[in-house]
């Protein structure tokens, strides 16, 4: 029972073209339209609902829903059957993505695609389970050991829940690099309006399987069928390749070089490489209000909400305020934040944390703009009255 | 045996000859289990290219990289999940899982448990050593009471884990236990795990006279390999003692490691019943005719 | 007629402990790693019964069966622990 993705049957499944659903369900429909075909999880507050629709429709695409005995377990799962040939995903919430983070960093070290799904709650530790947070965006650019680099997407919406999802499989696929959504528990328990696209309106990446002779395949090293792509051919295990993959430091051909310095710093740039040299493809945010504006919030996830109310009472009295919400998060856009510092008076980052991104913020403004955190923790939104109090403030 | 007759034969088709000598220390046994793995594979005559080998990581996780097939060398104690995703995405794949003792039951044992119990279609093949041998000699799960180990300098006051026991107790599809040092049961057995659908448990008994042999008295290879001649029991022979033997025989007995088939049933596996799942769904919702 | 691969054989003495009709010793010569490989002895019993092959960690040996000596081979009965087929 190989999966194939169907668009039919997936619509089928999903059901109206316009539907009001969880956020954490939204992030279900991304994954199945993007032809997602194993959900290996484990429960969690507030991700199980993420689980629980999976398991109810990827039976019904034909795909596989396990729910293994812990999160080590679920992302082990994930990336074995990426190797099989599948598409997969997983979902869980703070201390599940602490559980994740050494098979992460085998993913990062393998080239495996897969997507994770993060329903921030408050930490650190148990924290508050129900209510939502945004304490873990540092931990997705840094929490695994060792160097590399993190794709992570921030939804606002419920419809960003399903789109990122989608994004985030493409993301995946194209980089073999894990790609996380970042949403959080506001957004996974709220309910909104949904159109899910038609086929002809969705963009679907797969990976390239290699396709080459065996016996000139070099599993670890630049496409060998694709010009100037530092992203290696996938050989799908079934397919006769004899691929050896392994986290150690390896060479080219995939077999351990674990006392040879050249051959670690060769892979290790190149794994890091296939994200940095596309910054400005991985750039994707969203600008509003900020040709004449002289103060500007800097958001991303939930909090772009109430930031975007405070937006428009300030400008209703006149003041120069404006928005900019990033919706890739990481790798972070640091091009815009520099051009964005040398334009503007004040820079506000107002986050469900202690400041996180606000750090890179500050960095990328070389001090040409004044940068104030504004944290809010212990699970309640910013209110838009709290937010428009920082524009009166130096 | 059919087709391959030789050793020689044997490297060219299943080794990769380029790794070749291993690092595996002198008087080891890892090599020896994959010897014994290449000769029950060659009469089972599967297609290489469908048989996918993954590891955790210590000196038995070692042993895909030296076979020509596809090999996923994960981290510590998780290559039974990682082998579980990649049965789920192909079911197609014979996937067979090298593992030690203390990665299988150590920190794998949640992943161990949960596979035999879900009986998930793989083939573990677990090296027995009764330590960490590839981190210098630690204590392991199974180390026997009183042994020495770097981190029980003064004896192991805990129980050892009787792996084979847990594995029979979750219904596993077959559950054996062999020695490496003698080749003709531990060959049959290899192929009969490998062959059986479900979940299949192989554990060899082998010899590592670098970290736990030398602090055990060990430290000779031929008294240590002799050990296992003198310390093993089948179980029918053990069974057999035990109902009808004297005393003094079950004295002797008591205290030797039980070799053996333990279980061999056929029970349906995870992914056939979640095939049938899948079946009865299209059935319902009407599916399963629009093509 | 027993192959070795000198390169290959790690010196543990398996093989030479184990063999039912003592046909291996130890030879002179040193491989690579300085070990003295093993090797058929001059004179020997060796009935191609492959205990070494099967045995040998290293998959060093390849026991290749003399077309003649298959005439007069004497069969010793191996019974490794137990023995009981099922």
């Amino acid at each position: 029972m190989m999966y194939k993705r169907d668009p039919e049957l997936i619509r089928e499944v999903l059901g109206k073209k316009v539907q009001f659903i969880l956020g954490d369900m939204a992030c279900v429909y991304g994954g199945l339209l993007a032809g997602c075909s194993f959900f290996g999880g484990y429960p969690i507050t507030p991700a199980s609902e993420v689980a629980e629709g999976m398991a109810r429709r990827l039976p019904r695409v034909k795909g596989t829903y396990i729910q293994m005995e812990d999160e080590i377990g679920s992302i082990a799962a994930v990336i074995g059957a990426a190797w099989g040939g599948a598409k997969s995903m997983t979902a869980t919430s703070g201390p599940g993505f602490s559980l994740m983070m050494e098979n992460y960093g085998f993913a990062v070290m393998t080239e495996t695609p897969c997507v994770i799904v993060n329903v921030q709650r408050t930490g650190p530790s148990t924290g508050q389970p129900t209510l939502g947070a945004q304490g873990d965006m540092m931990q997705a650019r840094w929490g695994t050991h060792g160097d590399f680099e993190a794709l992570a997407l921030a939804p606002s919406t419920v419809q960003e829940c399903m789109d990122f999802t989608v994004e985030a499989f493409n993301l995946a696929e194209k980089y073999r690099n894990p790609a996380c959504v970042m949403t959080d528990g506001e957004m996974g328990h709220l309910r909104e309006r949904v159109v899910i696209p038609d086929e002809k309106d969705l963009k679907i990446v797969n990976r390239v399987t290699a396709t080459i002779d065996k016996k000139k395949f070099i599993p670890f090293t630049n496409s060998q069928t694709r010009k100037n792509c530092k992203v290696p051919d996938f050989p799908t295990f079934g397919t006769g390749y004899h691929t050896y993959v392994t986290g150690l430091t390896h060479n080219e051909k995939g077999f351990p070089a674990t006392d040879k310095q050249p051959d670690h710093e060769k892979l290790v740039k190149r794994i890091t490489s296939k994200i940095t040299d596309d910054l400005d493809k991985l750039t994707m945010v969203e600008k509003i209000n900020l040709d004449d504006a002289k103060t500007v919030f800097v958001t991303y996830g939930a909090t772009a909400r109430p930031a975007e109310s405070a937006m428009e009472m300030a400008r209703a009295k006149g003041k120069k305020v404006g928005m900019l919400r990033l919706k890739m998060v990481w790798p972070f856009p640091y091009k815009e934040i520099e051009k964005l510092a040398e334009k503007v008076d004040k820079i506000i980052v107002p986050e469900m944390n202690l400041g996180q991104i606000v750090h890179p913020v500050r960095e990328y403004s070389w001090g040409n703009c004044k940068v104030v955190s504004a944290p809010k923790i212990g699970g309640e939104m910013h209110l838009p009255n709290e937010l428009y109090k920082y524009l009166e403030g130096k | 045996m059919p087709g391959v007759e030789n050793a020689e034969k044997l490297n060219k088709k299943y080794l990769r000859e380029k790794m070749w000598p291993t690092i595996f220390c002198n008087g080891c046994g890892h090599g020896v289990v994959l010897d014994y793995t290449f000769w029950a594979l060659e009469e089972l005559g599967w297609n290489m290219d469908k048989v996918v080998f993954a590891s955790g990581i210590g000196c038995s996780s070692r042993l895909p990289g030296y076979i020509n097939a596809d090999g996923l060398h994960t981290t510590h104690g998780r290559a039974i999940a990682f082998a579980t995703g990649i049965k789920a995405a192909n079911p197609e794949l014979n996937i067979v899982v090298f593992t030690g003792d203390g990665d299988c039951s150590g920190i794998g044992g949640n992943h161990l448990i949960h596979a035999a119990r879900r009986n998930i279609d793989i083939t573990v093949i677990m090296i027995n050593n009764f330590t960490y041998g590839m981190t210098g000699g630690q204590l392991a799960p199974t180390a026997p009471l009183g042994s020495i180990a770097t981190t029980a300098p003064y004896g192991n006051i805990e129980h050892p884990f009787n792996i084979c026991e847990l594995v029979k107790a979750l219904g596993a599809n077959y559950v054996a236990r062999w020695p490496v040092s003698h080749p003709y049961q531990p060959m049959k057995s290899v192929k009969e795990a490998l062959d059986k659908k479900g979940f299949s448990l192989v554990e060899f008994l082998a010899p590592c006279p670098t970290a736990y042999g030398r602090r055990n008295k060990l430290g000779d290879i031929k008294k240590h390999w002799k050990w296992y001649d003198d310390n093993t029991i089948l179980i029918e022979e053990y069974e057999k003692i035990m109902n009808y033997g004297t005393e003094e025989e079950k004295e002797k007995s008591r205290n030797k490691i039980q070799i053996g088939v333990f279980q061999d049933i056929q029970k349906s596996g995870f992914f056939e019943e979640y095939e049938k799942l899948v079946e009865r769904l299209q059935v319902k919702h009407g599916t399963g005719d629009k093509k | 007629m027993i192959e070795i691969k000198d390169d290959w054989c790690k010196g543990c003495g398996i093989c030479i402990e184990r063999c039912p009709v003592n046909a291996l010793e130890e030879s002179d010569k040193l491989n690579k790693k300085g070990i003295h490989p093993a090797r058929l002895k001059e004179k020997n019993e060796c009935n191609f019964c492959r205990l070494c092959e099967l045995i040998c960690p290293d998959f060093a040996i390849t026991v290749i069966p003399d077309k003649e000596a298959k005439k007069n081979k004497k069969k010793i009965l191996l019974s490794p622990a137990g023995g009981r087929n099922k």
